[in-house]
């Protein structure tokens, strides 16, 4: 019997495809999630609107508040640490979280490097905002990608260009002849061996989420048919006028994304969406996507 | 031989994948009419909370037992095992509940208990089944109908009841298509 292995933690991040991974920062928000059909939830203290507005620096949430959060659902908890923080990962990993997010939301740990996921039992997903940023990743031993966008904006705009960065990058690993392949992986500053692998598979070897300023069941529709596995929502269910309805809405469209006859239905009477924030306001010393390296 | 996957939420894509790989024609499912000809269903993983949501919502979880009647062979991995089973430990959650079983969910624990193991199952052959669990659920009781084929630390983690088979764990993350081959033959066998 073995743990801990990379199929094991990779496999996790399957299951979850096709789903909705839903920010709760209390209970009550995890049950709702849940309700509506939420196939994981993101415990924390703050959603990333929230921790935008607030300022200063954010760190991992209260062990109190996470625990609280895995005693009130039976879906998978996930909980964020600081990128490169690897003890307030080690911390999280002894609560028995399912998933660690080593994120962009919070505050930077380390100006370098980012944690060694491979000494973990607990799988790990990381943002991306391109193909040599995701296999970076993959190589420190996260299980499972997702795009950066522009976390608390309610904007998707910065989402759709990470995955369609992705996307063209591997499109054009994939017409590149073999004898390429090295100053092509050397250009994007990723392990070879990944990007033989992803030239191989003709998508990134392990699963991508969309996330960062989706807000309606359009969004994560648009993320859908983009060629994203699933989606993550943050500030946009619980900063918005009936959450459980959304929320129910944008699980609805993450199965039926190709459908625009239910999307039209799913999206009807939703109430007041979240306030969205257009990126060019946002001076770029305060843009979450620059972190992580 | 058609082969639908019920395509909610969860690895349908690699259930399809196994399916094709062993040559069978698989459609993805999310609308009740979609099953009007397929021989088999799978049922994969994934969250069984929200996949028994949805087909409640869609309309699918009347007509899958209704298909079911007619001769439709099914099977269910992990949650798709949780959600045919009869009774569900400590949950009122939509399930078909066809198969009479009773099952416990995340009954190994949360994900850092998560595992894989060989097991030996007569029915596949000599060559051990390379099984990954991964938040998995067992079965703890079974009724007279149910043919268990595999346990690990004494708890089943497959078993057959005429044209249903579960499986706790997920054969469509390896290589090794006997389970599938074997849910096809089963598929076939109805006439």
């Amino acid at each position: 019997m073995e743990q801990g292995t990379f199929r094991v933690k990779a496999g996790l991040a399957e299951m979850l495809k096709g789903g909705v991974i839903m920010d709760v920062t209390t209970p009550e928000q995890a049950k709702i999630a849940e309700a509506a059909g939420a196939c994981a939830v993101m415990a924390l203290e703050r959603v990333p609107a929230d921790i935008r507005a607030a300022g200063g620096v954010a760190r991992m949430a209260d062990p109190t508040v996470i625990q609280r959060i895995m005693d009130a659902v039976t879906i998978p908890v996930m909980a964020k640490a600081r990128i490169g923080h690897f003890v307030e990962a080690q911390i999280l990993e002894s609560l028995g979280v399912d998933y660690i997010d080593e994120s962009e939301v919070l505050t930077p740990a380390d100006d370098k490097f980012h944690i060694d996921k491979n000494k973990f039992q607990v799988p790990f997903v990381c943002g991306a905002k391109n193909l040599g940023e995701a296999l970076r990743r993959i190589a420190e031993g996260a299980a499972m990608i997702r795009t950066k966008g522009e976390p608390g904006t309610g904007n998707v705009v910065e989402a759709v260009k990470h995955i369609r960065m992705v996307n063209s990058e591997i499109r054009l690993l994939q017409n590149l002849p073999d004898d390429e392949v090295a100053a092509f992986a050397k250009n994007i500053a990723a392990p070879l061996e990944l990007v033989k692998e992803t030239k191989k598979l003709g998508r990134l070897p392990v699963v991508n989420f969309a996330a960062g300023g989706i807000a309606t069941p359009a969004d994560a529709a648009l993320m859908m048919q983009l060629g994203c596995d699933g989606i993550f929502v943050g500030s946009g269910i619980f900063k918005s006028g009936d959450p459980a309805k959304r929320a129910k809405a944008i699980v609805a469209a993450t199965t039926y994304y190709n459908d625009p006859k239910v999307l039209a239905e799913v999206s009807k009477d939703l109430g007041e969406p979240m306030v969205g924030i257009e990126i060019s306001t946002i001076p770029e010393a305060q843009r979450m996507q620059e972190r992580g390296w | 031989m058609k082969i639908g996957v019920l395509a909610l939420q969860g690895a349908f894509r690699e259930h399809r994948w196994t399916l094709e790989r062993c040559g069978a024609e698989a459609i993805e499912i999310r609308r009740p009419d979609e099953l009007d000809d397929v021989a088999g269903l799978v049922i994969p993983g994934g969250e069984s909370t929200t996949i028994g949501k949805m087909m409640v919502d869609w309309g699918l979880m009347d007509k899958i037992k209704a298909r079911y009647a007619q001769g439709m062979a099914l099977y269910g991995t992990c949650a798709g095992m949780i959600l045919l089973c009869r009774e569900i430990i400590g949950s009122d959650q939509p399930r078909l509940g066809l198969m009479d079983a009773v099952v416990r969910r995340n009954a190994f624990g949360r994900q850092r208990e998560s595992f894989e193991a060989d097991l030996y199952v007569p029915e596949f052959g000599a060559e051990p089944v390379r099984a990954v669990f991964i938040r998995a659920p067992y079965i703890e009781q079974v009724g007279p109908q149910v043919a268990v084929m595999a346990k690990v630390n004494e708890k089943i983690v497959i078993a057959r009841q005429d044209k249903i088979l579960v499986t706790a764990f997920h054969p469509e993350l390896t290589q090794d298509d006997r389970i599938h081959q074997y849910f096809i033959q089963m598929a076939a066998d109805k006439a």
